[in-house]
């Protein structure tokens, strides 16, 4: 078990703001952070890393790394981090970015083996790809087999195939070490497939808190399909109103009545819905 | 002419000038480092301090050393000089290497502390290797810097020759006793030094960066 319990007062973006997170984490779950950028994700990462202070106490598996009296140093958290930007020791070979961590030869080859790296064991960072250097990163993290991972938005600058890949390669692995992990991430596909659990976190307080399924998906009203859009006009076609919705990058034009007419206004965010039995599909 | 010229102000220069890189390159690395990583009240103090020999006409660096050496026997000796030296180029040993270590990713320097790595380990080996470029520039500059001081030198150490007669002092006086054909030797000498080094320094930042070497 992870107890967490921990405030600090955050300057951030959005003005001032409290942190304020009381939350217990299973051994082996995936949490997913999810939330608007400033809500104070990144600074909950930082803060059981011991990168940043908080007042509070954390407990890890029975071990306190922060309370009253106490604070664990960084070097002894035993944790694994994995940066968006990757972070790696530009004078270091891929190989030798392992095993800084730990000479630990053995898992170094087994963990590029299995990222499918140990070809390039021997370059160096400023020759890898993006996705390259975030699977270096992902080893580089393992090779202190840690019980806790956190991972901060670790595939948001990939291409969706490689972010597809690396979704693979991170579930492999945190199955495999029997890890804890905690990753910030928007994507809610890359949520869906990964996490166990996810926690949405508002202006520094968790709003939301539950399985993908229970969070991610709209389940209020017995629709199938659910689109957010911007309407941004409504035509008057002989009988009929057209409204016209911005729904991402593609405007579609759906038929409404009289009543509904009347009660949209142009500029509005819109829900646009259709239930299982209707949706023609072409 | 040339069987005549005494070489020795200049074995001098680069000696000083050696000895005062190597023990100033010492105190400041964990100076420079200190100061790229904190963000105390003390530091614009203790930057200040430090920068302080740039603006400083020498002979008021020169004035107070030699009131410091009051009751020592360093005065005009080649040991006061070489401590002369050291606080006379602190700051172009320090403000490139400070420099350098502000630009290193601080991801990159968290990730070795998540590693367990001490700050001082990762001082040495992920800090320092990465900031090359910077580490060259203060030790070429804080050398030439030192081989070209003069009124420092002039104070605390006099013209001693084999002691304190370094090449730039050995220069002014050959222009004042008007040997101006040793003079123009020796200052020839001096500009090509100075103009190979600082090519050098040039160039290899140059290639560093057109290999991405350095971030």
């Amino acid at each position: 078990m992870i107890n967490i319990d921990i405030h600090k007062r955050l300057y951030g973006s959005n003005g001032e703001m409290n942190l304020d997170v009381n939350l217990t984490v299973k051994k082996g779950d995936f949490v997913a952070l999810s939330g608007q950028s400033g809500s104070g994700k990144t600074t909950l990462l930082r803060i059981l890393a011991g990168l940043e202070s908080a007042e509070g106490t954390i407990s890890v598996f029975n071990k306190t790394w922060q309370d009253k009296k106490l604070f664990l140093p960084i070097q002894q958290r035993k944790i694994g981090f994995v940066f968006q930007d990757y972070a790696l020791f530009p004078n270091m070979t891929v190989e030798q970015n392992l095993l800084f961590v730990e000479k630990d030869r053995d898992l170094a080859n087994y963990l590029l083996e299995t990222t499918e790296l140990l070809s390039l064991k021997n370059r160096v960072p400023t020759s890898l790809s993006g996705g390259q250097k975030q699977r270096v990163s992902l080893c580089r993290a393992f090779m202190k087999k840690p019980k806790l991972l956190l991972m901060d938005e670790p595939l948001s600058a990939l291409d969706p195939a490689m972010r597809n890949k690396l979704q693979n390669e991170i579930l492999t692995l945190h199955k495999e070490f029997g890890t804890t992990s905690i990753m910030v991430s928007h994507d809610p596909a890359e949520i869906y497939r990964l996490a166990s659990r996810v926690l949405v976190l508002e202006q520094g307080e968790i709003i939301n808190d539950g399985t993908p399924k229970e969070v991610l998906l709209k389940t209020s009203g017995s629709q199938k399909f659910s689109f957010e859009g911007e309407l941004l006009d409504i035509v008057k076609v002989d009988v009929i109103y057209i409204a016209i919705v911005a729904i991402g990058q593609q405007l579609v034009e759906v038929v409404i009545s009289k009543y509904e007419a009347k009660n949209l206004s142009i500029g509005s965010i819109v829900r646009l819905s259709t239930k299982a039995f209707s949706p023609m599909i072409k | 002419m040339l069987e005549n010229l005494d070489l020795t102000p200049f074995i001098l220069s680069f000696k000083l000038a050696g000895l005062t890189t190597i023990i100033l390159f010492i105190i400041s690395l964990p100076l420079a480092w200190y100061l790229s990583q904190t963000s105390s009240k003390a530091k614009p103090f203790i930057e200040a301090i430090t920068a302080l020999p740039i603006v400083l006409p020498p002979s008021v660096l020169g004035f107070y050393i030699l009131i410091i050496f009051t009751n020592t026997n360093l005065n005009f000796t080649f040991t006061g000089l070489v401590i002369a030296s050291c606080f006379y180029s602190l700051p172009f040993m320090v403000q490139p290497l400070q420099g350098g270590f502000e630009t290193l990713n601080k991801n990159m320097l968290e990730a070795s502390y998540i590693a367990g790595k001490s700050k001082i380990t990762t001082l040495l080996k992920v800090a320092l290797p990465n900031i090359k470029p910077a580490l060259l520039t203060a030790l070429i500059i804080t050398f030439a810097h030192t081989v070209g001081e003069f009124g420092v030198v002039l104070m605390i150490g006099g013209s001693i020759p084999n002691e304190t007669k370094v090449a730039s002092i050995a220069i002014y006086e050959m222009v004042e006793i008007m040997d101006y054909t040793s003079a123009h030797i020796y200052a020839g000498i001096m500009v090509f030094i100075s103009f190979v080094v600082l090519l050098s320094v040039y160039i290899f930042n140059h290639t560093q960066k057109k290999i991405g070497g350095f971030h």
